[in-house]
């Protein structure tokens, strides 16, 4: 049988939630995580996972590492079977979960290196090399002997990337690998990551709630919601993504009628003196705001950038509301 | 920067092995990483000997006004209390992590565990492993150096020999009670105390004599939670005393045996409970 790289044959996974109704009673009900998932990965491809809070992106991410034992449906890792060949897969795939560290809390960064190297029984010069490689592009020379507690959030996220890729994985999944990073930091680690995929095909999925993750990274995006994949292809596709807007909100001196802003930026909602103003994303904010400062009072402002709920509600809308059933 | 050469997996191993080799790296990095406040280590192991040992004063307390507790002398007595705090904090040290596995399930970092290529048992056993825990093992092993020289034993090469089995043997059950306890936490994660009732509660419990308690109780420490065989039994053999519930003579030799069926049944708990895990993910 030849499969793809990652292979989702009508994969669910169904919990039984149980629910406390009263004392000692309780409702039983099945919550369907994940419902007749089917989609490939070819190796070497990047490609981005999103989809609202919820949706199953965690769920299916725990069945592709084999943490989890899908309920129905076929799934294939690189011909192996995730959740019956947990430990062999381990040494084949590397995995970052954004918001908890594996490093070791009070010990300098090199330190959980060396016990990836023996723990994952990295021949010593492939944990050299790799460990070089991985100290240059991640810029982690200054920060080896630092105990992990003292890193900041970026350089953390950083010194966790490389220690998912001292084994060299074939398939790295990225679980909100730039959440909470600032721009520096999260421009760094894109870097890399586009990189590591060009120069080693190693096979990449990765969610995340920044679009622009999805923009500069991955050529193919999957959504998911409600356990159901509802889109599959090139960002662009994804309608509302490529025409996505910014909002700029905007705090006035005073109470005052809708700003009569130049289009295409236009009012969405107006609460006090606190107005919100969508303008297309591919336009200048310092534009708009020097033409609203110049004719009203202006007290603050701050601009939001386009997030992935806001791309997937307007593809509700678009649509009507209808999610399409099998994507191509 | 070239593609990476093919990927050769490393040969296996069997889960044993693996397993040891896993235990002795992530406990060495927590090692470090508690020497890391040096101070702050030498401190908690003297704290530790000091209030583990509050229960062997206790004892001394109470001898302080009677010469005998349900029949047994003081240095016999420390004989139960030695054999009892040494194996247990033996099984403590090495699996009493295990204890807090509820607290890694709620957090979610228990995942993290999973997408490791060595077995899970041996990095939950060694997570967070306590080097300070050997206060109470030594605390309580000079206990025992001390009984066994008080107390009147008439030593044989058989006596000799039991002693270190029996030892083993009660860490070997306390330890698996350890890991019933934990996967009982994949079901409920907040059961923690209630493993903590059987492990503390069971130590606690044998460091008096067999005659202080109830016939049912006895019987259910003997039979139901097999403790008596972590020193009961066997110190009623070394001390020539009649057995607890009139067990036949040869049952001071069957701490082995039942500590081998403790263990097998941990292992198949831990897997229930893993399983379980991993199909409902809470």
């Amino acid at each position: 049988m030849t499969d793809a790289f990652i292979a989702l044959d009508h994969v669910e996974k169904v919990f039984e939630v149980r629910r406390k109704t009263g004392f000692l009673k309780r409702e039983r009900r099945q919550v369907r995580a994940v419902d007749a998932l089917s989609f490939t990965v070819e190796r070497g491809e990047m490609v981005g996972y999103i989809g609202p809070n919820g949706a199953g992106k965690s769920t299916t991410i725990k069945m592709l590492t084999g943490i989890l034992t899908p309920s129905a449906g076929r799934l294939r890792v690189a011909g192996i079977d995730p959740s019956r060949e947990r430990t062999r897969l381990a040494h084949r795939m590397g995995v970052v979960f954004g918001q908890r560290t594996t490093l070791w809390w009070d010990l300098p960064l090199i330190d959980s290196y060396r016990l990836m190297h023996r723990m994952y029984r990295i021949p010593d010069a492939r944990y050299r090399d790799n460990l070089e490689r991985l100290v240059e592009r991640l810029d982690l020379g200054d920060l080896l002997d630092v105990p992990v507690r003292q890193l900041s959030l970026g350089q953390r996220m950083r010194g966790d990337i490389a220690a998912a890729l001292l084994h060299d994985p074939e398939v790295l999944y990225l679980d909100e690998p730039t959440i909470g990073l600032d721009v520096i930091s999260k421009t760094k680690v894109r870097d890399f990551l586009r990189q590591l995929n060009a120069d080693r095909a190693v096979t990449v999925l990765l969610t995340t709630h920044d679009l622009q993750d999805i923009e500069q990274l991955c050529s193919r995006v999957m959504v998911i919601d409600h356990g159901r994949l509802v889109y599959d292809g090139a960002l662009a596709g994804l309608h509302g993504a490529g025409e996505s807007e910014r909002t700029l909100v905007v705090d006035l001196a005073r109470e005052l009628p809708p700003i009569e802003a130049p289009a295409p930026a236009r009012v969405v909602r107006v609460e006090g003196p606190r107005q919100w103003l969508a303008f297309p994303a591919s336009e200048s904010a310092a534009r708009l705001v020097a033409q609203v400062a110049a004719r009203y009072p202006l007290v603050d402002l701050s601009v939001r950038e386009p997030d992935i709920e806001a791309v997937i509600a307007r593809m509700y809308t678009e649509r009507g509301g209808t999610p399409v059933a099998e994507p191509s | 920067m070239a593609e990476a050469p093919p990927y050769t997996l490393p040969p296996a191993r069997s889960r044993v092995t693996e397993g040891l080799r896993a235990y002795r790296m992530i406990a060495g990095m927590w090692i470090r990483s508690t020497l890391a406040y040096r101070t702050s280590f030498v401190l908690t192991v003297c704290g530790n000997v000091l209030l583990t040992g509050l229960d062997f004063v206790a004892i001394l307390l109470m001898f302080s006004q009677v010469d005998a507790l349900g029949g047994w002398t003081l240095p016999e007595v420390a004989l139960l209390y030695g054999l009892s705090v040494t194996s247990f904090g033996a099984a403590q040290l090495a699996f009493g992590s295990v204890g807090s596995l509820g607290s890694r399930v709620r957090d979610g970092s228990f995942d993290t565990l999973l997408v490791r290529p060595v077995p899970v048992l041996a990095q939950v056993a060694a997570d967070r492993f306590a080097l300070r825990r050997l206060g109470r093992g030594v605390q309580g092993a000079a206990v025992l150096g001390w009984a066994l020289v008080a107390a009147d034993v008439e030593w044989t090469a058989t006596k000799l020999l039991l002693v270190p089995v029996t030892l083993l043997c009660g860490a070997v059950i306390f330890g698996a009670l350890f890991v019933a306890g934990g996967a009982f936490q994949f079901l409920a994660q907040d059961a923690a105390e209630v493993q903590n009732a059987f492990t503390y509660g069971g130590t606690t419990l044998l460091q008096y004599p067999p005659t202080v308690f109830g016939r049912d109780l006895v019987r259910g420490v003997t039979f139901v939670l097999p403790l008596a065989f972590v020193n009961w039994v066997p110190a009623a053999h070394l001390l020539g005393r009649p057995y607890p519930l009139g067990l036949p003579e040869g049952s001071a030799f069957a701490a082995p045996l039942v500590a081998v069926v403790c263990a097998a049944l941990a292992g198949l708990v831990w897997r229930a409970g893993l399983r379980s895990y991993r199909s409902t993910g809470s």
